[in-house]
This record gives structure tokens, C-alpha cells and sequence, in this order.
């Protein structure tokens, strides 16, 4: 069968729609970050006069740099430790046989359908009892629970996927199993624990729920939750701009690794749930 | 010449004899791996226990005390009033009401867009990579940000949506039924790209070959998708369904935003927040966490008891 | 340079699945031994013990002489070449190929040097700083064969190493094989589930079934005189025809006609206590079309009439198979039944009522027409339906020969 020039303007009609319905909403919030404050309520989609003044309003005071870093700081823990704790668990439910594994997987299941804000009452009170509130193990923790049943998930899939014989290969080779499992199997375990590092920290990067519940102060406030309780930069003008501004610098990161990484993304955002 | 059931009939049960008598005494190699397993997934299950199943019977606890944190000395056991409190007050039945109306429309839409955008991304002729890498767009981002997008473009005099369809200075997002409608529109711009994702997975699986047996068997492109791609997506579609339909449920980021749960459109994830945050009541809160647990356990029950052997998990491959 | 012996080696994995059964194997230097069976009887559990990939249940494994039982893979000196050749995905072939010599402190000049040998040798040269990836089949089965003689090892071990590549491939690379087995003189235990790849490769072959070694020796022996139903009817292409006899009044009576006996042969066929019924084998190739056998060869055979019901023609040669009519009794035991499920074998009419007859290309048979044929009585097998057992596999050693 040919393509005919008619397909071809649907389709391109069709991919052309899903695009700008996709990313209108991130260039109206990336316009209204470069509004100033005088026409930013003139309601036009493109600013008429180009600023950087919200972005220096931003970072004039430490509130906001303090949730950036520990936006940073907390998600990059969270997702280093979720992932190592997800391929140990993950190597062990593709690899090996044991009672429990069901359990395992049920389990992660029925966490990863969890209501956050069921936890939130609780864990509010044991965090502070425990003196963890509005620290960083405050949202670490409840990160790594969350992002644990998606890394088991996900991993799983991968681990499945590698090619078991060659460990056998590099035994017969002459290797220790400590360097089978460094010089073949890591290589190649690589791409999927990379993948899966980037959805977990996608995850923490996104919360809102626990990170307004378990913080009150810039100790760990990030950036999701300081954005939602910024004040103008004097009481009487609204926050739009500094919102906006703050707003565009977290998206910055989901578009480098959406650009880079789309690929990955969508093998393990579909991997672990379809093949899981 | 029958002589296959005197051959057979010996070894039979001597294999059986065979299995059973292994079963009881394993192996050291399998003894071995058995620990191994265990140390690998302990942390990750001690991690996830702390973290979900204490906090739940916490949570059950707290919500049988009367226990406000303004006068946390008065904290009392007080049974099952804290449940007749929630349950006879009107704004719980209201908020679940919300919560199920957000929940159906948005899921039933995502539902259809994911599809389309499930097939185009499957069959069209180009820039595949493109419409993927622009849809991971709204997945990716974060839901507070993306609420903030909606709402300034809602906001008389700011948005660009009041001046394109309103006359630039109604409120939508004042109105219950026009909040509500934008709220649903937020979720559903937010999540049917994984909706789309997870039914393209879905798609993936369904062999070419069918689609062209079915085309010569003069099928048309409409019978094509009913009765072979939708029947062998079932299993991709109901996963789907089930993420997305809890997830929905547990609706919290896009209303905090949009309209932090006035004029009626709060959720019961706002509801219960507003409790511990605003009302600083834990005995309450707890009450309405235990009763949101219990309504998504119900709903994942329903689908779970709909997959049947397709639950995931359930196939090892 | 190593000898391998096998003695009484067992394999039971832990969910009780008794996969090798107290086999014995003696596996000469130099010699290239080929495990041949069908799929799931415990050819590759047999070779990851020797590799020392799985434990041993019981027994004992030596090489070299030694015991190595309780020996890793890196200290027996053992290659192994792998069905889906388990390349590194992440090295380029220069790089797979190095990687046994690394891990043991190789200087890097005899490194390069074992690497270029062995892909001049394999004509791998213009491809070493390529990936596998990047690779045609061939191609990647030359770079794990490569893998495996850089070391230059006590043994090989080959677990189906061709049958991933496609017929003709398979063929090319088999002779391949063989010839670079017969240069290095290394010792060679090679597993393939594929008869012919048996029968053409090995100084030996060993026929295994369920675990078990049915019988061990020269791909001729095997064809000549096999000792069971299972090895008759597993060797040879188109499989052996078989079909019920009964002994009575000192012959043999059969769908043929009555096969006359040897004194030899009728006291031993009476002699059994398990009754009168046996199994009869012939090879497609003991038949011939009547009219083409030298009146005075005639007598050494029955000659009877068969309606066509398919004529193939090969070129050289002319396959036919026939049925017998009004004849609803057919062979049935327990390893027929497995060899006609071992895949691919069902419709070689080797245990069916359909008999395959091979006969010269000069026949003028037809199909749907009833035609004479001969059949060579010398080379009839006998076997005991119960046991299995070729109760003619003496005789036919007297007459092969002769
Ligand atoms: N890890 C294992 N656990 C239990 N049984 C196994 C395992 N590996 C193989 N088997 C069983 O052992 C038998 C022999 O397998 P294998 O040696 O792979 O056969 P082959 O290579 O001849 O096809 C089969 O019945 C198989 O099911
Ligand atoms: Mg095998």
C-alpha cells in the first residue's frame, strides 16, 4: 500500500494537534514567568515586553533557593536509595527462587494503589514524636516506600530481559562471581536502573501532598510546597509572576531528561506495568 | 500390542515417590538461595512496612481517640464516634461525591484521548518520536506547576482562556460546576499521556498479523479495532483503568491549587487534610484517612475481581 | 589435554526432577564425543556438570584424571560455546574474546596475539572492533567459537552450538567445526538434539533418553546395530518403519509375508517368557521395487505388493510410502510414543501404520497404483515390545558384515 498525500496531511494534522495540546499549558507558564509585573495582567499569551525580573525576584530572598536544594538534596537521596533498594529486591525476584516472592510482589502492588493522604495524619504524628518533622528523612523516607513497588516493578521487568546465559559465560571464562556480576551483569543492568532512577526521582521531584504536610520551614520545605504558600514580593501584588518564574525553573530537569531519555521513559513506564 | 500400560504403569509412581520425598528435604544449594532471597528483599520490605502498614494501624488507633492537637492532654478512647461524626456530617458525603464525579468523567475521558493518542502514536506515518517525547511533557511535570499554568489561565484579566472564551472577566474557577469542570480538565491534561502510554504497551502486543488476517477477511478498520484490538487489549486496558482510577480518587495537588477546595469542589484527600491542618483535629483526620483506605480497597477489590487471570503480577512472564 | 570420565554421575534438582541419571562416559584425549537426544532427556544438564555450572547430586566427574566434583568452572580448563552464544553485548569481539585471558592476568601482547590467530583462523579479522550486536548469526557463532579456542583449553564443551543459524548455515558451520576440532585435537563433548549433526560430526555419539545413556558408539554402530527400539527408530532419516510380527510356526509372520528364521534367532525368540508378539524395524533403505532387484539377490528378501500412496522424488533417490489395507493393528510403546513426539519426527512415518520405503531412482512406481516391493530380510531388526531390546542386534552384526 503507498501513503497517500491525504494520510499523510491527517496524520500530520493529528501528531501536529496532540503536540500543541501537549506543551501550551508549560509555554503559557514560561511566558508568564517572562511577563512583568505591569502587563503580566494584560492576558495576551506572549509577553509583549520580555523580562528577567520575576527570575531575579526569586532568588533576591533564600526562601526559594532553600527549597531548591532540598528539593535537589531529598529527591537525589530518596532515588539513590530507592533504587539500590529496588535492584536488590528486583534481582531477587527475577533471579531467584523463594517463598515470599508472591507476597513481595502483592505487596508492592497494593502500595503503589496506597491514598498518600492516609498516611499523611499518622505519619505527621510519629514524625514528630520521632523528631524527624521538617527534616530531610521526613520526605526521604516516605519517598523511598513510594518509589520502591514502581523500582521493583520496573527493574524486575529489565532484570528479566537480560540475558542470563552470559553470566554462565563468564564463569566458564574464568570470572569470580564477583566479577561476573561487575564486568557483565552490571553493565548490562545499567540502562534499566538508570530508567528507573529517573521515574523514582520524577516521583519525589512531583510531590506535593507530603512535602506541605511533614515541613513547615525552608529546613526541608521544596519546592512544590513553598510555591504553593509564596507570598508576593510585597503584600500587594499577587505571586503570579515569582510563581511562574519558580514554576519554570523545576520544569527545567522533566525537559532535559524527557529530551534526552524519552525513549527510556516510555520502556519503563511500560515495561513494569504491562509486563509485570 | 498394548504393552505402553505395563511400561507406563511402573515408573508412574515412582517418580511421584520421587518428588515428594525431595520436597521435604531441600537441597543446601536451595536452602541457600532461600536466604539469599530473603536478604535481598528485606530492606525494601521493612522500608515499605514502616512506611504504609504501622502508620495504617496508627491511624486506626488515633482515629478511635478523641484527640486534638490544641489540647493534646485531653486526648480519651471514645470508640466509633469519630466514624459517626465523619460519617453523619454532610461535607464527607459531599466531598466523596466530588471525589467520584472528578474520578468518572476524568478516567472515562483519559480513557478515549489516551486511546486516540495510543493509536496515533502506534500507527502514524511519522514523528512518532515527537508526539512521545511531547506527551512525557504533561507526565512529567510537576502537578503543582502545571495546576498554576491552568489557574492563572482561568484568572479574569490574566488568563488567556477567560479572554478567549469568556468576555475576560467571569470567574469560572468561583463556580462549583465550572470549577469542578477545570479541575477535571487539569487531571486529565496531566495523566492521559500515561493512560496513553501503558495502552500503547498494549497495542504493542496485539501480532500485526492479526490485523491482517482480519483485513483479509474484510474486516473493516472500525470491526478491526472492536473485535480484535480491543478484546486482546483488555488485559493493558484494565491495568490502566486500575492505576488511573485510584489515582484519580486520591485527587489532591490540582484542587490544593486551583481552588484549595472552595465553593464545594473539595475532594476527600482536601477534606482530610483541611482536618489535620486547618481544624488541627487527629482523632477526625484519622477517621477520614481510615475511610478513604477503606473506599480505594473497595474499588481496587472490584478490579482486581474484573481481571481475574490477568491481574498483574499474577503471569510470570 | 584431558580425558573426561563420567561415573555414575546424577542430577537431581531441588523441586526432585531427576534429570540425569547415573550415566557413565568415557570421553578419550582428543576425541570428539557428540550427546544426542530429544529435548528435555538432560544433554545440557550432563554438560553444565562437566562445565561445572550445576552441582553434581552423585557420582563422580574426572578430568584429566582428577576429580573435580567440587571444583568452580574457572579451575577446570573447560570452553564452553553456548546455543545462544552468550556474547558480552557490551564488548566488541576483540574485546569477547580477550575477556577469559584478562580475568587471567594474560600479558597484553599474548593476548593480541591468541586474538589474531584465532580470528584469522576464523576469518574474523576485519570484524574484531565491531559489537555483536552488529554481527550476522554466523558471524556471532564464529566469535563464541573464538571465545573458546583463544583459551586454548583442557576441553570444549558445545551445548547445540548451530542451531541458532539457518539449514544451510548448519551445514556450512558443521563441517567447520569439525574441522577445526580435528586441527586443535581437542578433547570435544558437543550437544545437539539434531540426529544428522550426530551422525557427521562425532568419533562417538551417545544416545540419551529420559537421563539415561541408551548407548554409546560409532555413528555406524549406532545405524548398524542399535541396541534399543528408542536408539533404532532416534537415528537415522527417514526414521526406521515399524511394525507388529508374531512368532509362529518358526517364522516370523508380518504385514510383508512370512519373514523365514535362523535357527539361531527362532531358539531365541521362543525362548523369551513374555510372549509371542514382537516389533519389527526396517529401514526405509532395506527396500527396494521388485523389478529392480537381480533375480538371484531376490531370494535373500520377501518380495510383496504395497499400494502407493505418496512417491517423492529426490533425484538420486525415490521415497514411497504405502499402508497395508484391512489392517487396523499398529505398533505402540512407550518410546515409540516419545519418539514420534519429539518434534518433527511425527511425520516421518516411522511409527504410524504409513511405511517409507527408499528405492532407486530407476523405479517406475506410481502413485495410487499397487506396486511390487522387496524388502531385505538380512537387515530386519527384531525387537522385544516390552523391553525395548533388539533381539537381532547380534544377528544383524553377523550379517552386516557379511
Ligand atoms: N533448574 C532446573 N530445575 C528443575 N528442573 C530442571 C532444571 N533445569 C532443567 N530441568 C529439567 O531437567 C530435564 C533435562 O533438562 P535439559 O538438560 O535442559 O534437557 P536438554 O538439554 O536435553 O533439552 C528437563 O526435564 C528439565 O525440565
Ligand atoms: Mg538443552
Amino acid at each position: 500500500m503507498t501513503t497517500t498525500a491525504k494520510q499523510k496531511v491527517g496524520w500530520g494534522t493529528a501528531n501536529t494537534v496532540a503536540v500543541v495540546l501537549a506543551i501550551v499549558p508549560v509555554l503559557w507558564i514560561v511566558s508568564l514567568s517572562f511577563k512583568d509585573p505591569a502587563t503580566i495582567t494584560d492576558a495576551s499569551f506572549w509577553p509583549k515586553k520580555w523580562t528577567l525580573e520575576n527570575y531575579r525576584g526569586i532568588f533576591k530572598t533564600s526562601e526559594f533557593t532553600h527549597a531548591l536544594i532540598n528539593s535537589i538534596g531529598i529527591a537525589l537521596i530518596a532515588t539513590f536509595i530507592a533504587v539500590v533498594l529496588a535492584s536488590m529486591a528486583a534481582y531477587a525476584v527475577a533471579r531467584l527462587s523463594f517463598p515470599g516472592k508472591g507476597l513481595l510482589i502483592g505487596m508492592s502492588l497494593l502500595i503503589a494503589m496506597f491514598p498518600a493522604i492516609s498516611l499523611v495524619t499518622p505519619l505527621f504524628n510519629i514524625e514528630r514524636s520521632l523528631h524527624l518533622f521538617d527534616t530531610w528523612p521526613a520526605l526521604i523516607i516516605p519517598y523511598i516506600a513510594f518509589g520502591l513497588p514502581l523500582g521493583i516493578y520496573t527493574l524486575s521487568a529489565f532484570f528479566r530481559e537480560i540475558p542470563w546465559e552470559l553470566e554462565k559465560a563468564a564463569k566458564m571464562d574464568g570470572a569470580t562471581p564477583y566479577q561476573a556480576f561487575t564486568k557483565v551483569i552490571a553493565p548490562l543492568a545499567a540502562p534499566g536502573m538508570f530508567t528507573t532512577a529517573i521515574l523514582i526521582f520524577i516521583f519525589c521531584w512531583n510531590d506535593f501532598l507530603f512535602a506541605i504536610s511533614l515541613t513547615s520551614t525552608t529546613n526541608a520545605r521544596t519546592v512544590p510546597a513553598a510555591i504553593g504558600f509564596f507570598t508576593g514580593s510585597s503584600q500587594f501584588t499577587a505571586p503570579t509572576g515569582s510563581i511562574s518564574a519558580a514554576a519554570v525553573i523545576i520544569t527545567i530537569p522533566i525537559i532535559i531528561f524527557v529530551l534526552f531519555f524519552q525513549r527510556r521513559i516510555v520502556a519503563g513506564l511500560t515495561s513494569g506495568a504491562v509486563k509485570g | 500390542m498394548t504393552i505402553d500400560a505395563e511400561k507406563a504403569a511402573p515408573t508412574a509412581p515412582e517418580t511421584r515417590t520421587e518428588k515428594t520425598h525431595r520436597r521435604t528435604q531441600l537441597s543446601e544449594g536451595a536452602r541457600a538461595e532461600r536466604r539469599l532471597g530473603w536478604m535481598l528483599i528485606a530492606p525494601a520490605v521493612i522500608v515499605m512496612i514502616a512506611v504504609t502498614a504501622y502508620p495504617i494501624g496508627y491511624a486506626i488507633y488515633l482515629s478511635l481517640q478523641r484527640y486534638d492537637l490544641r489540647f493534646p492532654k485531653q486526648a480519651k478512647f471514645v470508640g466509633l464516634d469519630n466514624y459517626t461524626a465523619v460519617l453523619s456530617s454532610p461535607y464527607w458525603w459531599h466531598a466523596l461525591w466530588i471525589t467520584l464525579i472528578i474520578t468518572l468523567i476524568s478516567v472515562a475521558i483519559e480513557l478515549v484521548l489516551g486511546m486516540l493518542l495510543a493509536l496515533l502514536m502506534h500507527r502514524t506515518l511519522f514523528g512518532r518520536g515527537t508526539v512521545r517525547t511531547a506527551i512525557l511533557v504533561p507526565y512529567g511535570i510537576v502537578t503543582v506547576v502545571a495546576a498554576f499554568s491552568w489557574q492563572y489561565a482561568w484568572t479574569p484579566s490574566t488568563g488567556y482562556l477567560t479572554a478567549l472564551l469568556g468576555n475576560g472577566t467571569s470567574a469560572p474557577l468561583t463556580h462549583t460546576v465550572q470549577a469542578i469542570a477545570i479541575i477535571i480538565l487539569a487531571e486529565v491534561w496531566k495523566t492521559t499521556p500515561f493512560m496513553a502510554l501503558l495502552l500503547m504497551a498494549g497495542l504493542a502486543l496485539v501480532p500485526e498479523d492479526l490485523q491482517k488476517a482480519a483485513k483479509v477477511d474484510g474486516a473493516t478498520a472500525w470491526q478491526r479495532f472492536v473485535r480484535i484490538t480491543l478484546p486482546l487489549m483488555k488485559p493493558a486496558i484494565l491495568v490502566a483503568l486500575l492505576f488511573r482510577t485510584l489515582d484519580a480518587f486520591r485527587i489532591f495537588d490540582n484542587i490544593f491549587v486551583l481552588t484549595a477546595g472552595t465553593n464545594n469542589t473539595g475532594s476527600v484527600s482536601i477534606l482530610g487534610y483541611d482536618n489535620l491542618f486547618t481544624a488541627l483535629n487527629l482523632g477526625i483526620g484519622s477517621a477520614i484517612s481510615i475511610l478513604i483506605f477503606i473506599c480505594v480497597a473497595i474499588i481496587a477489590f472490584f478490579f482486581i475481581k474484573g481481571f481475574g487471570a490477568a491481574a498483574p503480577g499474577s503471569s510470570g512472564k | 589435554m584431558a580425558d573426561i570420565v563420567l561415573d555414575q554421575v546424577t542430577k537431581r534438582f531441588p523441586d526432585g526432577a531427576l534429570a540425569v541419571d547415573h550415566i557413565d562416559l568415557d570421553v578419550a584425549d582428543g576425541e570428539f564425543v557428540i550427546l544426542v537426544g530429544p529435548s528435555g532427556c538432560g544433554k545440557s544438564t550432563t554438560l553444565n556438570m562437566i562445565a561445572g555450572l550445576e552441582d553434581i547430586s552423585d557420582g563422580e566427574l574426572r578430568i584429566g584424571g582428577q576429580v573435580v566434583n567440587n571444583k568452580a568452572p574457572k579451575d577446570r580448563d573447560i570452553a564452553m560455546v553456548f546455543q545462544s552464544y552468550a556474547l558480552y553485548p557490551h564488548m566488541t569481539v576483540r574485546e569477547n574474546m580477550a575477556f577469559a585471558l584478562k580475568l587471567a592476568k594474560t600479558p597484553q601482547e599474548t593476548i593480541d596475539k591468541k586474538v589474531n590467530d584465532a580470528a584469522r583462523v576464523l576469518d574474523l579479522t576485519q570484524h574484531l572492533d565491531r559489537k555483536p550486536a552488529n554481527l550476522s548469526g554466523g558471524q556471532r557463532q564464529r566469535v563464541a567459537m573464538g571465545r573458546a579456542i583463544v583459551r586454548d583449553p583442557a576441553a570444549f564443551l558445545m551445548d547445540e552450538p548451530l542451531s541458532n543459524l539457518d539449514a544451510k548455515l548448519r551445514v556450512q558451520m558443521r563441517t567447520e567445526v569439525s574441522r577445526l576440532q580435528k586441527r586443535l585435537g581437542t578433547t570435544t563433548v558437543y550437544v545437539t538434539h539434531d540426529q544428522t549433526e550426530a551422525m557427521t560430526l562425532g568419533d562417538r555419539v551417545a544416545v540419551m533418553r529420559n537421563g539415561k545413556i541408551q548407548q554409546v558408539g560409532a555413528p555406524q554402530e549406532l545405524y548398524g546395530h542399535p541396541e534399543n527400539l528408542f536408539v533404532a527408530g532416534f537415528i537415522g532419516s527417514p526414521a526406521m518403519n515399524f511394525m507388529p510380527g508374531r512368532l509362529e510356526d518358526g517364522k516370523l509372520r508380518t504385514r510383508l509375508g512370512d519373514v523365514p528364521l535362523d535357527d539361531e534367532i527362532r531358539r531365541m525368540l521362543e525362548g523369551r517368557d513374555t510372549g509371542r508378539d514382537v516389533i519389527l524395524g526396517i529401514r526405509p533403505e532395506s527396500f527396494e521395487d521388485a523389478s529392480l532387484v537381480p533375480a538371484d539377490a531376490r531370494g535373500r528378501g520377501i518380495t510383496f505388493r504395497a499400494m502407493i500412496d505418496v512417491v517423492e522424488s529426490m533425484g538420486s533417490d525415490v521415497f514411497v510410502y504405502f499402508t497395508f489395507e484391512g489392517d487396523n493393528e499398529s505398533v505402540s510403546s512407550a518410546e515409540l510414543e516419545e519418539l514420534a513426539r519429539d518434534s518433527g519426527r511425527a511425520d516421518t512415518g516411522g511409527t504410524g501404520d504409513q511405511v517409507v520405503a527408499r528405492l532407486d531412482a530407476a523405479t517406475r512406481v506410481r502413485e495410487g497404483s499397487e506396486a511390487e516391493l522387496w524388502a531385505d530380510v538380512r537387515s530386519i531388526h527384531v525387537f522385544d515390545p516390552a523391553s525395548g531390546e533388539n533381539l537381532t542386534k547380534t544377528k544383524a552384526t553377523a550379517t552386516a558384515d557379511g
